[in-house]
């Protein structure tokens, strides 16, 4: 073997290597070596802390409310989009005009940009002028304030992130219930198995990849949610919707807090990496295969 | 135990008629094979007796009841499936008991039944496996003893036999026989294998384009094929068959046209000689296929290509080979393909003129 020969399969999967390294790797080393300093961006020099960013971090008041903003936020999120995009999949789950139309209907969002739907929502939800309240009232109810009361902004995010989310979903679900063969429910049905039992024994148990593989996937992404936030909310009202990495971008880029934003960002990196670490556990273990 | 009985049937997908207008009666207690090539409409008549398919015409009676519009679980038919659709995500247990439980009886009988059956098909030490954890052989067992377990009127078998290799196939042929002659029950089997369905069946079906060409016994296929599908599709190499335009020797007396003479691969006798009167025809011989105890060889005749089958004979070496087929062996067809009887076949005199 020529000296090129053995070079060549390194020398192909080089540029992917410097990128990959330059753009994830060195960031997340930098961010952890980061999250010992106290650095404002500007200053020349670092001071090294320790722990002593995780400490303040810990201890305050604002990063526990913003970790259990994000959990909720995340439970509501990934619940409500996985049971509702089981249900349409369910029912679009057949050929016909109307449900092809519904399936392309339910999935456009996916394919919108973030900023769009966040202000196409912003205006939805207004309080005085938007759509929602106009409906609501059609139904005698008292107008909603949305996006601003404390109480009621968070869930409103939710609803943008499951009304996005819902088509991609479906159309994983759909995938995965067309990966069950019909003879399947064939035999089910000389076995005299009613449509319950069917969903139960058969039809659960055969899409729990599927159904593993999503809760995870929107996990991960809802425990990331910027874009909403930072058009929609900015945090607010009173912290109610300061969820974790608008948390880290406030501290980083608008208080210059860097080493205390790197300290956020390496829980919210253990957080994420502890749940992709149960999903392939989990994935080789639990979960049915064929 | 059961009779079906199919009357009128007719099925059709949109604008296209996969059946039109079938008529039959499955004998209780049968071993009915439907059989013929693929596209026929044997697995949808299957299915339409298992209420897997709606029936566009017609009537199906299972035990003098209509069927019509009664579920597939509420027919008391049990069926296995080609791709033995077992229930990947439950044990061999659960895959079995699953029916049992679905209408309701106690954990014990349950029990019970399952561990009669598993003792029966042979599966005892592996109810708490998963079928991917099974060989093909294995997973055939738990489609059979899932369909057994409810102790149904009717069995139907969609192709079952047909993912297994060879060897494994014709034991499951054995013991598919020796099932029903136990349970009494009636098989209505599916394949499109003419060997299979002669080995297994006691009542054959052969179909070809939705329609029914002879439903017999394996015996009366062979001897007395009704047309001429019948008689090339079953038979191992099939019938030959010959224009009667091509052949010549050989004067048909008969009151319709006799468009085409067959004759089966077995009944010809090589180098007979003269003491043998029968069809005379002789070629040049393209391929011998010797299987110990049986020799084929592919003959090409000026009026066509035919195979010769012997048994317990020596190989013949010489590259040209003349045959004999006693007349009675040989079989008469009309142009529309029907089987005409009563033809008197005779040696052609040179200075006769007429016949064929």
């Amino acid at each position: 073997m020529t000296v090129w020969e053995k070079l060549r399969p390194y020398g192909m999967v080089a540029p992917s290597i410097v990128i990959f390294s330059m753009f994830f790797i060195y960031p997340i080393f930098y961010m952890i070596y980061l999250s010992f300093y106290d650095w404002n961006f500007i200053s020349p020099t670092k001071t090294f802390v320790g722990l002593q960013n995780f400490k303040d971090l810990l201890l305050d008041e604002d990063f526990r409310k913003v970790l259990s903003n994000t959990t909720v936020y995340t439970l509501l999120t990934v619940t409500l989009t996985t049971v509702l995009s089981l249900l349409l999949a369910l029912w679009l789950n057949r050929k016909g005009f109307f449900h092809a139309f519904v399936q392309g209907a339910i999935f456009s969002p996916h394919i919108i940009s973030l900023v769009s739907i966040s202000l196409l929502w912003s205006w939805l939800m207004d309080p005085e002028y938007g759509l929602l309240n106009w409906v609501i009232g059609l139904f005698g109810f008292d107008k909603l304030q949305w996006l601003s009361h404390p109480g009621t902004a968070l869930v409103s995010l939710v609803i943008v992130a499951v009304w996005k989310g819902l088509g991609y979903n479906t159309l994983v679900f759909i995938a995965g219930l067309q990966s069950i063969p019909s003879d399947i429910f064939e035999a089910a049905a000389l076995d005299q198995s009613k449509p319950w039992t069917t969903f139960r024994r058969i039809i659960l148990p055969m899409l729990s990849p599927t159904i593993f593989f999503l809760v995870i996937i929107n996990m991960i992404g809802s425990f990331q949610v910027f874009e909403t936030i930072a058009i929609m909310t900015q945090g607010g009202p009173v912290n109610s919707t300061n969820t974790l990495v608008y948390y880290i971008y406030e501290n980083g880029f608008r208080f210059f807090k860097i080493g205390y934003a790197s300290a956020a960002g390496v829980i919210l990196l253990a957080i994420v990496g502890a749940l992709t670490i149960i999903y392939f556990r989990l994935l080789s273990s639990r979960v049915h295969y064929r | 135990m059961a009779t079906i009985e199919l009357i009128n049937i007719s099925k059709k997908y949109k604008d296209e008629t996969i059946i039109a207008d079938l008529n039959l009666t499955i004998k209780d207690g049968s071993f009915t094979v439907l059989v013929g090539p693929s596209g026929c409409g044997k697995s949808t008549t299957l299915r339409m007796i298992a209420g897997l398919e709606q029936i566009t015409g017609g009537e199906i009676r299972i035990d003098g009841k209509r069927v019509n519009e009664t579920a597939p679980g509420h027919r008391d038919v049990a069926m296995v499936f080609q791709n033995y659709a077992l229930y990947p995500t439950m044990t061999v247990r659960g895959n079995i008991e699953f029916g049992l439980k679905n209408r309701g009886i106690a954990k014990r009988e349950r029990d019970t039944l399952v561990a009669d059956i598993a003792e029966i098909v042979g599966l005892a030490p592996l109810l708490d496996r998963k079928p991917q954890q099974l060989s093909g052989g294995q997973r055939q067992r738990v489609a059979l003893a899932r369909a057994m377990v409810k102790k149904p009127k009717v069995f139907i078998l969609d192709e079952p036999l047909s993912n297994l290799d060879a060897k494994l196939r014709n034991q499951m042929r054995t013991e598919l026989i020796q099932l029903h002659k136990r349970l009494g029950t009636t098989f209505v089997y599916v394949t499109h294998d003419q060997v299979e369905a002669m080995s297994m069946g006691d009542e054959i079906v052969v179909m070809n384009k939705g329609l029914i060409q002879q439903a017999d016994s394996p015996m009366n296929l062979y001897y007395d094929p009704a047309n001429l599908f019948t008689a090339q599709f079953i038979g191992t190499p099939a019938m030959n068959v010959l224009d009667t335009r091509d052949v010549s020797g050989l004067m048909l007396q008969s009151e319709s046209t006799v468009s085409h003479i067959g004759f089966r691969p077995e009944r010809a006798q090589i180098e007979a000689g003269q003491q043998l009167d029968g069809f005379r025809i002789s070629g040049e011989v393209m391929t011998r296929e010797s299987l110990g105890a049986e020799n084929i060889y592919q003959i090409k005749a000026a009026s066509g290509v035919f195979f010769v089958k012997t048994f317990l004979e020596p190989l013949y070496e010489a590259p040209a080979l003349s045959v004999v087929v006693p007349y009675e062996q040989l079989y008469c067809f009309g142009p529309d393909g029907k089987r005409l009887a009563g033809v008197k076949v005779q040696e052609r005199q040179l200075a006769m003129a007429g016949g064929v």
